[in-house]
């Protein structure tokens, strides 16, 4: 009797987006520890865990667009295409014509801006699928990619190159190497650029009016109509955010690789919404977390580094464990989300 | 009188894909009169690679190319029908029963000089291996009730690594020239094999829908899952029964995208196939949501893909470019068929007939 009240008081007092949360958090811990514990060197290291983190901002600030959209009970496809486009744009651009930095991050921010108006609009106003939209904007970006350049090249603009191969160390978090020099810890410029975004989507999501009414708008649209919250203008602000994110990412992604090319970005949106996923955001809607995204960006890229850490490093061995993570964390949300249920009835 | 039929008509499902056809005609007809050497309907005899004459032309490499699409338009709509999501690992699980059905027929070997088993028994193998994928699919979506989308992205990351693993990441090249009779053209008949096994599929599939409640029951799942139940149909398994029948229709897919090359490309083959797959569905004015479905308009659907396609190549249009332009079509089709836009146009026409009423 006694256990009952308490399973029941577990289940029902932590609400859906929390208890997805913490269970994403709680996995990522496990595997960074159990990464440290079997396989030692890399990983202890401070310098292993700031490299995922420069490897993957633009990831991260994908998967926190992405989350935002399926929050409010859509889906964007089109970003992995956004990035590619925009880093292909802002190379040309930088040069080929002679253009300046600020120049090129206000191009990535143009276009991030004008496909989230477009798709905004067809999505909110149209009332077409999410999905035909965006995967109408994937097709566009990828194919105009290569109508702006068919050649993937390296950016040799000074002022660029400067901004590329900034440094932000890390105070206290260095390690000395084999010489025994003290080698300082540091992140890229896009790491600061992805983390600010976080903690304002963090507040965004939180604590603001627009915020709120997109885990209302995504967990019932007819009662959210009934709230008074103008669903439209919801569904197409969460499509703006994400495609202006996705805008931002590109030149993050850009700045990090320092080239484009019609490739970059390949299936990224297949990463972020497998990252939001991992973080605890329901596909259906109304469920969600950015600081869970961030983790799910993390624990994905954690898997990737053990994998080829541990020799696996036949190509196809990625694909399989990040497929059998997807997998076992699905599962195990199914699991609790039927606890839960059955807890509250 | 007239009125009814406007409204009949501008309500019909058939309509958009029916209009694509008849623009794509005309703009190509016009391509015809702006360049007299290109004939878009003339379909011409010729003497193919092997030797055999065959026809060839525009009209035919649309019916050809198309095939693979429309076998997996069929699958798809019915898994969208019941599930009211889309299957995105159509693609990858293409390379999975490419592969194993490569390594049936090869035995293990990368350059055979006979055929390890029969071509009956690799094309069974990827139907069990196809089938098994769906099962995968299907067990998530209807027992674990997980989002179609998500459930299927699992395989969509896994596939290609998995076909890869099945064959070692060796290319096994099949020695047999009758197995690349599947892609290419049966000896003596000018038509090519594809457009017989599509059209094989689809009979079965209209055959299937009118002779079993299939359909009545997809459609009832699709729109209220729960009511269904209570009417006494078993929501989990007919969701489960859609997924394995899009698997038997990848496996066929799968036969013909293999047999093309008589080998396989792990990372290439059919790749973005699921995106052409769900736009058919799309184009063919089925909701995404599930509910009520009509084949004949994702086959239709999926035959128009390939008519862009072969339109914008006519028009020399880079490949690589092709995603661009065929992104604007389909917003166009799909701002027309969008149901807002539908009511506002039927709403102008009923205005004009309301002020020429007024006016008499």
């Amino acid at each position: 009797m006694s256990t009952d009240k308490k399973k029941q008081s577990i289940f029902t007092k932590v609400s859906d987006t929390n208890l997805l949360l913490a269970i994403t958090i709680v996995i990522f811990f496990l595997m960074y520890i159990g990464a440290i514990i079997f396989q030692g060197g890399g990983f202890s290291k401070p310098q292993m865990f700031f490299n995922i983190l420069n490897a993957n901002a633009a990831l991260i600030i994908t998967s926190c667009g992405m989350s935002i959209v399926m929050i409010s009970g859509g889906i964007d496809i089109s970003v992995g295409g956004v990035v590619a486009l925009v880093s292909m744009c802002c190379a040309v651009h930088l040069d080929q014509h002679g253009g300046s930095v600020f120049g090129s991050m206000l191009i990535a921010l143009g276009i991030g801006l004008a496909f989230g108006l477009v798709q905004g609009f067809l999505v909110a106003y149209l009332d077409i699928q999410p999905f035909i939209v965006s995967l109408a904007g994937m097709f566009f970006a990828r194919g105009m990619t290569t109508i702006v350049n068919t050649v993937p090249f390296n950016v040799e603009n000074a002022a660029f190159k400067a901004l590329m191969d900034t440094r932000i160390y890390i105070p206290g978090m260095g390690t000395t190497n084999k010489k025994g020099i003290y080698v300082p810890a540091y992140v890229e410029p896009g790491v600061v650029v992805a983390l600010v975004l976080v903690a304002l989507l963090f507040v965004v999501l939180r604590w603001t009016k627009t915020g709120r009414s997109f885990y209302a708008v995504g967990g019932n649209k007819q009662s959210a109509l009934m709230l008074g919250i103008n669903v439209k203008r919801t569904r197409f602000i969460s499509h703006l955010i994400c495609s202006t994110l996705a805008g931002i990412a590109g030149y993050v992604y850009f700045l990090h690789v320092g080239s484009g090319s019609a490739s970059h970005a390949m299936g990224m949106e297949m990463n972020a919404i497998a990252s939001s996923i991992i973080g605890g955001t329901m596909l259906s809607g109304g469920v969600g977390n950015i600081i869970g995204t961030l983790f799910g960006v993390l624990s994905l890229s954690t898997i990737q580094n053990i994998v080829s850490n541990a020799g696996l490093d036949q190509a196809w061995w990625t694909g399989i464990t990040i497929a059998a993570m997807l997998c076992l964390f699905l599962v195990i949300q199914s699991v609790v989300m039927a606890q839960k249920k059955r807890a509250l009835k | 009188m007239k009125k009814i039929d406007l409204k009949k008509l501008l309500s019909n499902q058939l309509l958009i894909p029916f209009t694509a056809i008849i623009i794509l005609c005309i703009v190509n007809i016009i391509y015809d009169c702006v360049n007299t050497d290109a004939a878009f309907f003339a379909i011409e005899t010729k003497t193919n690679n092997s030797g055999f004459t065959v026809f060839s032309g525009p009209l035919i490499t649309i019916l050809d190319n198309g095939s693979e699409l429309a076998i997996l338009a069929i699958g798809m709509t019915l898994v969208t029908a019941a599930s009211g999501g889309q299957d995105i690992s159509v693609g990858a699980t293409i390379a999975i029963a490419g592969s194993a059905m490569l390594r049936v027929l090869c035995g293990g070997n990368t350059r055979p000089e006979t055929l390890a088993a029969p071509i009956i028994v690799g094309f069974l193998v990827a139907c069990i291996v196809g089938m098994l994928c769906g099962a995968f699919n299907g067990l998530l979506v209807s027992v674990f009730r997980i989002q179609p989308m998500i459930a299927t992205l699992i395989l969509f990351t896994a596939g290609r690594s998995i076909a890869a693993w099945i064959n070692n990441n060796e290319l096994p090249i099949v020695p047999d020239p009758k197995f690349a009779y599947f892609g290419s053209f049966i000896p003596g008949i000018p038509i090519p094999t594809t457009v017989f096994i599509a059209a094989a599929c689809i009979i079965v599939a209209a055959l299937l829908l009118k002779f079993t409640n299939l359909g009545l029951y997809t459609q009832a799942v699709g729109i209220n899952e729960s009511s269904s139940r209570l009417n006494g149909i078993n929501p989990t398994a007919i969701k489960f029964i859609s997924f394995i029948i899009l698997g038997l229709c990848v496996a066929v897919a799968a036969l013909i995208k293999v047999s093309r090359l008589s080998t396989i490309n792990y990372s290439v083959i059919a790749k973005d196939i699921e995106m052409d797959a769900i736009l058919a569905v799309a184009l063919g004015g089925n909701a995404l949501s599930g509910g009520k479905f009509n084949m004949w308009a994702s086959i239709l659907g999926a035959y128009i893909i390939q008519f862009l396609t072969t339109t914008l190549y006519r028009f020399q249009v880079d490949s690589s470019a092709l995603p661009a332009y065929k992104a604007v079509v389909v917003i166009i089709l799909v701002v027309f068929s969008s149901p807002v836009v539908r009511d506002k146009l039927s709403s102008l026409s009923n205005k004009k007939k309301a002020l020429k009423k007024g006016v008499a």
